[in-house]
């Protein structure tokens, strides 16, 4: 099992950590300037749960039919020991690709422990005899926040003329040679984190790390058809992202650091108390990607904070932080402090021009 | 977001109701539209479930695909659809009036009216460009033949979806954006996607207020989903079994299907009339109406030659794409101009930006001649006292935002104080038309706003497409491999 | 030993001209900041006049076409040049006094001329001629639905512009092109290397703008793959004051930006609008601060004192360089104050620069974009000043990671992200705080 420090434990209470996977992980950068959800994911602390005995059960239910459609796409492009995703990169892509000679390193029962080391040794093995090679389901490790965290990646890596390559299988359609941008995004942000840690293996192996490619083969269904098409994705930015957020993340000591020492995010009645405690930095793309959004946006609204009206709309009233602040200011209120003197001048301009609009005025 | 527009938002919260932004409507509402609520499977791109559709209130056309992983069932579903669209299309188009001869001598004309999808949100017009793509390449005849309505359908969703990037258009309106242009709620642009919360605040129901009603539309159980994805839950509990009855073959299992897709769909029908009702009670912005003319233009256009086109491309060739972004850029820039002009609130915006300002014409000069050159010139002086913060530099030109077509240029700026010079729109005289220049004590707003600096542009032909862009392209001609194309 | 500047500068200088003769389709030049590509415009232009080649030359804007006359009639007033310029267009004062030099609204007035030289916009207007060649300045700044306009003028074309600096954009929505080789959004370098990947790419490879002290900065941050190092060394350039400081914070951020080049003059931390008036005080009053002292810049062109035509402050905002002109007021006369789109291509001795991140409690794409900060770190002989205030490292790690990708959408490098973090962090120990 993982182990980790004594006080992430704690903050957990009973509960054991919550194990991570590459779309928890490139979650980490959605919004890094979180000390709430930083936390809670350092201890691995089942948000979800959380949210849930809040009273803010998240939203993110998956319809059987986009469950189905994804796994039969991903067993047709698997079939056959993956023929249709080799003849797919020698056709589309017009790769050299050889005979290629593949592991299955699904789960069998065994501990992640002892499929990390098979994964381990199966990869040592085609990086030292280089030449075509498969790899199904690895089970990498990546360090998180000073504790390792399994991933279980639904991916392949290949090996094409010595070069690793993260073959990622999506049920999301290319149309014509275009796909929704916010899913190639997470999808590109989850392949990055497939390649830091296969990275990061293959250099404690003793191999160059440069060997695991940052183009990533991003498989869909073409068009309206159930036909796979292959396309390269250059995940550069995503990693530099990524390695950068993770390192922040060994900040979360600082924020420990400033708590009480006996907060605990067990599903009691202190839970409540305990979430405030840490800052949380809302805006409505929380709403997306976050399950504690609902709680933290309920909190924001009942304190009138004006980022949860948009961070541009934050941004665009320099900084005032509430609501009612803001519309004093725009009424024109006496002892502005010198520091929001523009903003109240701003707000009374767009007042008296919004009244005088609207007849109003005066 | 403005100053403006984020305080509307702010006074939104403190009411709990939304805010005006607008003073008038700035889209077209047809007297007749064609409302369309479409569903698609979760999972699939282009797999339509059902589609709640028609032109009046109390009498919904429901269309549903029993199963849609059925390629049969949706081709039939596509050509129901088509039906029911190009019957639409056809009964909205009036008469032709004729225009008389253009300048190359061909006759023109343009039908009186022209249809127009209300879409519950921008996800409903996304949509729709799919399902056309999805379409337009079938064929009517050989191995994969379809109903004629299908490949029909497919070129007019096209078209509609490809109308509805041009700004200032209204023949695809989504009514969330069409409501937002008009409103400011006390939420984020993120929850205004979703059309019974934007309703709420902007018209909560008896006894709520818009964070109430916000509350209960953003609950799947008690509002569903406006598509076009619908509710998880939805699917898992009540849409999956259904459709497994059908697939054994239970008796009215289609039915069942169907009822199962009215409950998601007749809720979001309702709301879609109350926005409709929402906009109809603002007065027309007085630019709406040449916008629909421009319309009414392109789709007298797209009717006539429908017969002897071909369905659209799957991508913009290189001299396609420029010309398309021209027309776009040209258009955006009118619309935002039109919209200024037609609506003192819109106006406010540039007024805050200091691109505009507002005030009171304290002297008038209107039978000033300039004499400096060889010719008179007619060059009325105004003297405006403002509060705004003008940023323009003197020589800046700016048009009398009430009379457009009077142009002229700011002589000096200072303490409060404009100096405009009137340079044109005044006529052709040495004295001004009457009506063109403000006297002293009227309230004046000019502005730097133009909706006339996008001149027409020349582009190349197609086979003149040159050596930096690839060279001429192969002409496009739809093969079989398009007819053909799995849908699964 | 690695070669001299000069001889590495000629040396790709040479392989450019000699790319002429070679019957290539298209030759491409990038060029950082102040590498010498006006230089080598006007150069190439007389190599086609020489060899007898008609010649179209294409800039972005009317300053930049009265730019290239000037200097094309200065260093080679035998070739006859034809500006073909718009109706309302009154002829500068540059421009008129050029022997060499006819303007003309028709192309046909200009048959006889060896060089003529127009905006894109109005080369665009042309519906025939056919000019054997054609030199694109600051093409990558040209959107490519221009050259898609203007390529039907020319046989072969010399591309010249720097990567490094702003895209072009546009107000509507352009999704429906991205992955397109001819998408109308890109450069018109960019879609033409997508057409046609077998040109000559060519790098200048020195900047003689840049001071020893700005050049390896710029270069890791804005052209990590590229590089360039500067003309002079680090002796080569000196600022100094006729006037002692008088010990303010404002005097102590002069002393730095002459000693090092550069100077980070930081406001306390704190929210603002982007008129934030406290920073647009500071960012005018260090302009008229370094003018009431008597700046003298020495250089490998000699010394000269710095006058207020050879100052600029750079905003990323309209109303920023509004609020900032007005606060220089009369003593600031003459100082040149922009926007980064307006200042590309420009040069001065020294800058001063409102940080288009001062303030700010959220980036967005707009404030981070690389090309926005290269421009405004970029423009200077001598020094440049930074006004910010603090907190732009903690925005910076906060900043959400989600950008949207597109497919067949070539990865744009540098990161706005690290340009900024690359540059802050050197601005760092050039830091002078203001006082609280």
């Amino acid at each position: 099992m993982t182990d980790d420090a004594p006080d992430l434990r704690r903050l957990r209470g009973d509960a054991p950590a919550r194990n991570h996977d590459a779309r928890t992980i490139a979650a980490l950068t959605a919004n890094p300037g979180c000390s709430r959800r930083g936390l809670l994911d350092a201890a691995g602390v089942d948000k979800q749960a959380v949210a849930d005995h809040l009273g803010f059960a998240p939203r993110f239910g998956q319809s059987q039919f986009a469950i189905t459609r994804g796994n039969s796409f991903e067993a047709q492009v698997k079939a056959d020991g993956c023929a249709a995703l080799l003849a797919l990169l020698r056709g589309d892509l017009g790769l050299d690709v050889p005979a290629v000679t593949s592991a299955d390193l699904a789960p069998r029962g065994e501990g992640r422990a002892a499929r990390h080391a098979e994964t381990r040794r199966a990869l040592g093995r085609a990086l030292s005899v280089g030449g075509g090679a498969l790899l199904d389901h690895p089970m990498l490790v990546l360090d998180i926040a000073g504790r390792p965290a399994y991933l279980e990646p639904d991916v392949l890596a290949l090996q094409l003329a010595g070069r690793l390559h993260v073959v990622e299988i999506k049920s999301f359609a290319v149309v014509d040679g275009q796909a929704e941008p916010e899913q190639v995004a997470a999808a590109a942000r989850q392949a990055a984190v497939y390649v830091l840690a296969l990275r990061r293996l293959v250099a404690e192996l003793g191999h160059d790390p440069q060997r695991v490619a940052h183009d990533v083969f991003l498989v869909c269904p073409q068009n309206f058809s159930n036909r796979p098409v292959a396309t390269p994705l250059d995940v550069r930015p995503q990693l530099a992202v990524l390695e950068r957020q993770l390192t922040r993340l060994t900040r979360v000591d600082a924020i420990l650091g400033e708590l009480p020492d006996e907060l605990s995010f067990a599903l009691d009645d202190a839970l409540p108390e305990s979430v405030r405690a840490v800052e949380a930095r809302y805006a409505p793309e929380c709403l997306s990607s976050c399950e504690m959004a609902f709680f933290c946006r309920e909190e924001a609204r009942a304190c009138g904070a004006t980022g949860s009206l948009g961070r541009a709309l934050r941004d665009d009233l320099g900084g005032v932080e509430s609501v009612e602040a803001a519309l004093a200011l725009a009424a024109g209120a006496a002892d502005v402090p010198p520091e929001l003197a523009e903003t109240a001048e701003r707000l009374r301009l767009a007042a008296r021009l919004r009244g005088e609009a609207l007849g109003t005025a005066g | 977001m403005s100053a403006l527009t984020a305080l509307a938002r702010l006074e939104a919260v403190a009411a709990r109701r939304a805010r005006p932004l607008a003073t008038v409507r700035h889209c077209h509402l047809s007297a007749t539209p064609l409302v369309v609520i479409p569903l698609r499977l979760a999972g699939e791109a282009g797999a339509p479930l059902a589609v709640m559709l028609g032109g009046a209130r109390d009498e919904p056309v429901l269309l549903a695909v029993p199963q849609p992983r059925n390629r049969d069932l949706r081709f039939a579903f596509a050509a129901e659809l088509g039906k029911v669209l190009l019957e639409y299309v056809e009964a909205s188009r009036g008469v032709a009036e004729d225009l008389g001869p253009s300048k190359d001598g061909e006759d023109r004309v343009r039908y009186t009216g022209a249809p127009q999808l209300v879409l519950p949100n921008t996800g409903g017009v996304a949509f729709l460009r799919l399902l056309g793509r999805s379409t337009r390449f079938r064929r009517t005849e050989g191995e994969h033949a379809v109903e004629p309505a299908v490949p029909a359908l497919g070129r007019w969703l096209t078209w509609f979806a490809e109308r509805r990037d041009r700004p200032g258009s209204s023949l695809t309106l989504a009514l969330t954006e069409a409501l937002r242009l008009h409103w400011a709620t006390g939420q984020s642009s993120v929850e205004d996607a979703n059309l019974a919360a934007l309703l709420g605040w902007i018209d909560p129901p008896d006894g709520l207020d818009g964070p109430a009603a916000a509350t209960i539309a953003e609950d799947p159980a008690r509002t569903p989903p406006a598509g076009p994805a619908t509710d998880p839950k939805f699917d898992n509990d009540v849409l999956a079994p259904a459709i497994a009855a059908f697939d054994e073959g239970a008796d009215g299992a289609g039915e069942r299907v169907r009822e199962a897709l009215r409950t998601q769909l007749a809720p979001t029908w309702e709301l879609c009339w109350r926005a409709l009702d929402l906009l109809a009670a603002l007065p027309e912005g007085a630019s709406v109406a040449g916008r629909w003319e421009r319309d009414r233009d392109a789709f007298t256009h797209f009717h006539q030659t429908f017969a002897e086109g071909v369905p659209q491309a799957r991508r913009d060739s290189a001299v396609g794409a420029a010309r398309r972004l021209h027309r776009l850029e040209r258009a955006q820039e009118s619309y935002e101009a039109q919209r200024a002009f037609d609506d003192p609130l819109v106006m406010a915006e540039y007024r805050l930006e200091g691109l505009a300002f507002g005030g009171t014409v304290t002297e008038a000069d209107p039978e000033r001649l300039d004499e400096s050159g060889k010719r008179p010139k007619l060059r009325p002086r105004l003297r405006v006292a403002t509060e705004d913060p003008l940023r323009l530099e003197p020589g800046a030109t700016v048009c009398d935002a009430a009379r457009p077509k009077v142009k002229g240029k700011i002589v000096e700026y200072g303490a409060g104080e404009v100096l405009v010079e009137l340079t044109g729109g005044l006529g052709k005289k040495l004295t001004p038309e009457p009506g063109t220049v403000p006297e002293a004590g009227a309230r004046v707003v000019f502005t730097s706003v133009t909706e006339g600096s996008f001149g027409p542009a020349r582009f190349p032909e197609h086979e003149e497409t040159p050596w930096t862009h690839g060279g001429p392209p192969a002409e496009y001609v739809p093969d079989a491999r398009d007819a053909g194309e799995a849908w699964s | 030993m690695t070669v001299d500047p000069a001889t590495a500068a000629d040396a790709v200088v040479a392989a450019v001209l000699a790319d002429l003769d070679a019957g290539h389709r298209g030759i491409v030049v990038d060029s950082p900041p102040g590498a010498g590509k006006s230089t080598l415009v006007v150069r190439a232009t007389a190599h086609l006049a020489a060899a007898g080649e008609r010649t179209m030359i294409v800039a972005q804007t009317n300053e930049q076409v009265d730019d290239l006359i000037e200097r094309i009639a200065a260093r080679h007033p035998d070739v006859t040049v034809g500006r073909l310029s718009a109706a309302g267009y009154a002829p500068s004062e540059r421009v008129r006094a050029a022997p060499s030099v006819k303007v003309a609204g028709k192309a046909d007035d200009l048959a006889d001329r060896a060089v003529v030289i127009a905006t894109a916009a109005k080369w665009a207007t042309l519906s025939e001629g056919s000019w054997p060649w054609a030199i694109v300045d600051e093409a990558y700044q040209m959107r490519s639905d221009m050259l898609l306009r203007i390529a039907g003028r020319f046989e072969r074309a010399l591309f010249v512009g720097d990567p490094g600096q702003l895209d072009p954009f546009s107000t509507v929505e352009v999704e429906r092109w991205t992955g397109l080789a001819w998408d109308p959004m890109r450069s018109a370098v960019s879609v033409l290397l997508a057409h046609n990947p077998n040109l000559p790419v060519h790098r200048l490879p020195v900047s003689w703008r840049l001071p020893a002290s700005a050049a390896p900065v710029v270069a890791r941050a804005f052209y990590p793959f590229t590089g360039f190092r500067s003309g002079t060394g680090p002796g080569d350039r000196r600022l100094e004051y006729g006037a002692g400081g008088m010990g303010t914070t404002y005097d102590r951020a002069l002393d730095e930006a002459a000693s090092s080049g550069w100077a980070l003059y930081e406001l306390p931390a704190r929210h603002a609008l982007r008129t934030d008036a406290e920073a647009v005080r500071a960012t005018a009053a260090l302009a008229v601060r370094l003018l009431q002292r008597g700046p003298v810049a020495h250089s490998e062109l000699g010394s000269h004192p710095v006058r207020a035509d050879r100052v600029a402050i750079g905003a990323a905002h309209r109303d920023q360089v509004t609020a900032i002109r007005a606060a220089l007021g009369e003593h600031g006369e003459g100082i040149t104050v922009d926007t980064a789109n307006r200042l590309q291509g420009r040069e001065y001795d020294v800058t001063v620069v409102l940080h288009p991140l001062s303030g700010r409690r959220d980036a967005t794409a707009f404030h981070l974009e690389a090309g926005r900060l290269c421009v405004l770190a970029s423009r200077h002989r001598h020094a440049c000043l930074v006004v910010a205030r603090a907190g732009i490292p903690e925005l910076l790690d906060a900043h959400p990671s989600a950008e949207p990708v597109h497919l067949g959408v070539p990865v744009k490098f540098p990161d706005g992200w690290e340009a900024n973090q690359a540059v802050l962090a050197h601005l760092a120990e050039h830091r002078v705080r203001a006082e609280a």
